[in-house]
């Protein structure tokens, strides 16, 4: 049995692994932060500052910048690269972009075309039972 | 070679000693699965209001970007601790670790002061498919955090008492991963429900 064991996996071994599986520097991780500051900044000002009229721009920069820092995220701090585990880090991430991608776009697609093929007149009005009392309730008898 | 019948099963070339840490991103990217179908609840219900609050009246963005800056400095500061394991200084990683966690624990706080706050002004899960979608996808990343640190305090206890063994690092990287997961994951939040949510 010990025959096909050519690695001795206890002891000192561990450090040659340790070492394989991720190069981390001082340096790595303060461009990560500074490029994340950065790509949250950005956002926060544009929302609260209002700096564009329309708020679709204003929500298509938005997500642009958050899917970017998500990208500095995974690099930076992850230290997501095609070498780790062999490969197969980096594959399982994007079968699961895939799935995720599939089943986001896919339920909106959905449920958007539900709401507009929806009977009219049954989401029109909402029921009377689940008004809550508000100021409006004393204009009524 | 040998009598062992399964040893023509075996592979030859190179392949990772240690499945722990490929396992464990397995686990994150379906836990990345949980997220994405909060994210699509929230995406398709995050505009039902029920004539009630919207999230430009509810939202708090100051307060937001407190958290978000929170998450982000102690994704940082356990860069530092994973860089001073790499030092073999145990003394400092736990200081690192320490300020993480304490840093992890003041954005649960802000976030639980916030949920109890809406809760108390009427504006609690029940009251919209908005607000319904939005406690289920902030709560859920509330929670993974609350149990990042438990996680933390445990780790801390092990690497004070029996120091930086290879079990120990291999659960410092796990953890390290998990960490920047949550913040990974605290990005979506903050840009589609909180950013996105206040717009007109």
């Amino acid at each position: 049995m010990s025959a096909h064991h050519d690695h001795n996996h206890d002891g000192d071994h561990g450090h040659n692994d340790h070492d394989d599986h991720f190069h981390i520097s001082l340096k790595g991780y303060f461009t990560g932060f500074v490029l994340a500051v950065t790509l949250t900044v950005i956002p926060f000002w544009l929302v609260m500052g209002h700096v564009f009229t329309k708020s679709s721009t204003t929500g298509i920069v938005v997500l642009a910048l958050a899917a970017v820092q998500v990208v500095v995220h995974m690099i930076y701090f992850l230290h997501m690269n095609d070498k780790v585990e062999g490969g197969w880090s980096m594959l399982s991430m994007i079968f699961t972009i895939m799935v995720v991608f599939i089943m986001f776009s896919g339920s909106l697609w959905v449920m958007y075309h539900l709401k507009h093929n929806m009977m009219p007149g049954i989401m029109e009005t909402v029921p009377e039972s689940i008004q809550q009392p508000g100021p409006s309730a004393n204009n009524l008898p | 070679m040998s009598n062992d019948a399964s040893s023509r099963y075996y592979v030859r070339e190179h392949h990772p000693e240690n499945g722990t840490l490929l396992g464990f991103w397995i686990y994150l990217m379906s836990d990345c699965l949980v997220f994405a179908c909060l994210f699509a609840a929230y995406a398709v219900l995050g505009r039902n209001y029920a004539a009630g609050a919207t999230g430009a009246e509810i939202f708090d963005l100051p307060l937001v970007a407190v958290n978000t800056s929170l998450l982000l400095i102690s994704s940082i500061t356990f860069g530092f601790a994973m860089l001073e394991m790499q030092k073999k200084n145990q003394r400092t990683t736990l200081i690192w670790l320490a300020i993480t966690g304490l840093l992890g624990a003041g954005f649960i706080s802000l976030e639980l002061k916030e949920f109890i706050h809406l809760i108390l002004e009427g504006n609690g899960p029940n009251r919209s498919g908005f607000l319904t979608s939005f406690f289920s996808l902030v709560g859920t990343h509330g929670l993974h955090v609350t149990f990042g640190i438990v996680w933390l305090v445990t780790l801390m206890t092990q690497l004070s008492k029996h120091g930086f063994t290879a079990a120990n690092r291999r659960r410092m990287m796990c953890l390290s991963m998990f960490w920047h997961f949550l913040d990974v994951v605290w990005i979506g939040v903050f840009t589609f429900v909180y950013l996105m949510g206040v717009l007109p």
